[in-house]
């Protein structure tokens, strides 16, 4: 009946998502498996630190990102992989396409196949990318985490943008010089059990537990799960539902740039004062038009830089991640490793108008 | 078989009519409660916070439900001819970043920017459409597959890259923020295609006949119904609409990312049931499926003001969910036995 007219139909329509999907496939391995090739020797591990030994070269680092189209992670691992070519070694990024928990660890155990003398990752969950870290480090490769850390235990160094108590603490101290430390106070954050944005908030209740801060009040803790829509939704129920709101911290990017583009568009534009962590791109218009006085971030380009030489000094064995070594990382100086193999790359920067056209990230 | 299928076999007749006003009447009474429940939630809000019904807290209301609407009445039309549309989520994603890459550190027009959202938008429609209508692969794989493909082709495109507001035109930031006389221009979009959709399936025999394919497609072949081009005319027009939704979405926020409205075409779908277009196809309108928007953003915006969790919102939305398709279950039970009353009413009388 109808049989022999649909039949080739469905085979060609068969044939043709096949095909869709297949390129697809290719499409997105092309991106994040580029350069996967270069096989090497591997280098040996060296047993104990020498902080004299020289900066080998072609050391081959591998940057992790927790999802390779966050814009972020981009500028990290970016300026981490100019870094190592300065340094006479060669970087490449590979990552997922999704922040999921278990999406690195196939890209962990690529490069082990692969023989790096280096992985740095930002982990997208501290746990699941232990065992193939484990087995790497067996294998005399090194770990480096960065921007978000792995169990202890899994990692050589972690390269920590700021020490989430400076970071927690120096947003509510700069706020309260905004609103001369009077008026009620809500937090916008992401996700309700992201581990960084949560730590950070730990600090900033105990920095507002000081007797300072008396005239202060955090009202309530929102989350926008770093959804433009959500976030949005939230600062506008936040300002409804405390009218007397002063002012809002939100410890993530997408989170303040949705509050500022509401806070701009709304009868509330001069009224609060929003702060929090943002990138200069993205907040340069809400500084421009007034909505937001400042706001803070480390350098990104500075973390990945960091995180490259960190990498360097441990695979030329000036350091093996024990408490109180120290290595030099160009012109951004000298670091110490600290407890538990942090490192720490400095104070966060506070953006405003007087510098936010010096910053391009 | 197929010589057949060319002759309209059933002339439309007196009791189609009928057929059809009893079911209006019951789905105008479906958008009447949709209505309902929205105005006494609003008004349950408004009793415990009064700026929630503050000029600045009607426009935030608005804007936040008028995205969802559009992309609920491109779905709807969709649902209408019994297919699902899940690839709406990343055209949206795809146009808001093909838009931002446009207009980004340029002054360029807002009207191209919207008339490229729709292309590209259209273009995704179109590829998916030919699939469902002219391929006849099930509607639910193919558009998930195109979900995935629109998702990667703007991953690999985008890699890391941002669209910042400060390199968006303020033409096209101000149709995302802007209103007239405190109506926002989002608002004022949303509710011109909506209101061309509905007259177009009420009004147009090739509207009407959307119905027909979706309450029987093999009663619709009979008659004598292009239902391969009608269904393909459905996902151009939902595709459309999501990339137009896509460049308003890039108005609205400024800063676009690769992942942008990640997951929405769920949400699209659950607003879409809500609103009482019958997830198995021929009922319900985009009036209906517009209201089910509203309220899904609304009971979003409500939970914030009365100062509840937001986990909340998840667990209340499939709530609603289920309690729209229980009751749809049970106005099809009783309407189909109202229906074979009246029916065999008309048999005596012949």
């Amino acid at each position: 009946m109808s049989l022999p007219t649909t039949v080739p139909v469905r085979a060609l329509t068969a044939v043709t998502a096949v095909c869709a999907l297949a390129l697809t496939a290719t499409a997105c391995g092309g991106t994040t498996k580029k350069s996967s090739s270069d096989q090497g020797p591997g280098t040996a591990a060296t047993a104990s630190a020498d902080p004299a030994a020289a900066l080998k070269k072609g050391l081959k680092l591998a940057f992790l990102p927790k999802q390779i189209n966050n814009p972020y992670e981009t500028i990290v691992d970016n300026s981490g992989i100019a870094t190592a070519k300065e340094i006479g070694s060669t970087a490449k990024e590979v990552g997922p396409s999704d922040a999921s928990a278990s999406s690195q660890v196939s890209y962990i155990n690529t490069l082990i196949q692969q023989q790096q003398d280096a992985i740095l990752l930002a982990a997208n969950d501290p746990n699941a990318v232990c065992g193939p870290l484990k087995q790497a480090m067996t294998k005399g490769i090194k770990v480096v985490a960065y921007d978000s850390d792995t169990a202890k235990d899994c990692r050589q160094l972690f390269i920590n943008q700021a020490s989430s108590e400076q970071i927690g603490r120096s947003l509510v101290q700069n706020l309260g010089k905004q609103l001369g430390l009077q008026g009620k106070i809500a937090i916008l954050s992401a996700t309700q059990n992201a581990t960084n944005q949560n730590t950070w908030i730990e600090f900033m209740k105990k920095e507002l537990a000081l007797p300072a801060y008396k005239g202060m009040e955090l009202v309530k803790v929102a989350y926008g799960d770093d959804d433009d829509q959500k976030s949005f939704q939230q600062t506008q129920g936040l300002l409804q539902a405390y009218p007397d709101l002063k002012g809002i911290i939100a410890p993530t990017t997408v989170g303040i740039a949705a509050s500022a583009r509401y806070i701009s568009s709304s009868s509330y534009k001069g009224k609060v004062v929003v702060n929090g962590l943002g990138t200069p791109n993205q907040m340069r218009k809400y500084v421009k038009d007034g909505t937001v006085a400042q706001f803070s971030l480390w350098d990104p380009k500075k973390l990945g830089r960091l995180a490259a030489y960190a990498a360097a000094a441990l695979c030329s064995g000036q350091i093996t991640g024990a408490e109180g070594q120290t290595f030099k990382a160009g012109d951004l100086g000298s670091f110490t490793v600290g407890k538990n193999g942090e490192v720490i790359l400095g104070k966060p920067t506070v953006f405003d108008t007087s510098n936010i056209d010096g910053f391009d990230f | 078989m197929t010589a057949t299928v060319e002759q309209p076999t059933a002339p439309p007749g007196a009791r189609k009519v009928t057929a059809r006003s009893l079911t209006e009447t019951v789905f105008r009474a479906r958008e009447i409660s949709i209505a309902g429940c929205l105005v006494l939630l609003v008004l349950g809000t408004w009793a415990a916070n009064h700026r929630f019904l503050s000029e600045q807290g009607i426009k935030d209301l608005l804007l936040n439900a008028s995205i969802l609407i559009l992309l609920a009445v491109g779905q709807s039309v969709v649902v209408l001819t019994r297919n699902i549309d899940l690839s709406v989520g990343s055209v949206v994603g795809l146009s808001a970043f093909a838009c931002g890459k446009f207009v980004s550190g340029t002054d360029r027009n807002a009207v191209l920017a919207l008339l490229l959202g729709i292309g590209v938008g259209a273009l995704c429609g179109l590829v998916s459409g030919l699939l469902v209508s002219f391929g006849r692969v099930p509607a639910l794989v193919v558009t998930l597959g195109m979900l995935y493909i629109i998702q990667g082709t703007d991953y690999w495109w985008a890699h890391g890259q941002q669209i910042n507001a400060a390199d968006v035109p303020a033409s096209v930031l101000d149709l995302g923020s802007g209103s007239v006389l405190g109506v926002p221009y989002l608002a004022l979009i949303a509710v011109a295609v909506l209101a061309a959709a509905s007259y177009y399936l009420r009004s147009y025999r090739s509207g009407r006949e959307l119905y027909a394919i979706g309450s029987s497609p093999e009663a619709a072949r009979l008659a004598g119904i292009p239902i391969r081009r009608r269904i393909l005319a459905a996902y151009v027009f939902s595709g459309a609409v999501a990339g137009f939704a896509g460049a308003l979405w890039l108005a609205r926020f400024g800063t676009v990312v690769a992942d942008n409205a990640h997951g929405w075409e769920l949400t699209v779908v659950s607003a879409v049931v809500v609103g009482g277009v019958a997830i198995t196809g021929g009922t319900g309108s985009v009036w209906g499926a517009a209201l089910g928007a509203l309220l899904l953003t609304t009971v979003g915006s409500v939970l914030v003001v009365l100062k509840v969790d937001s986990f909340w919102q998840s667990a209340i939305t499939g709530a609603l969910l289920l309690a729209a398709i229980s009751v749809d279950r049970i106005v099809t039970l009783r309407m189909t036995s109202a229906l074979r009353k009246r029916n065999a009413r008309h048999v005596h009388q012949v």
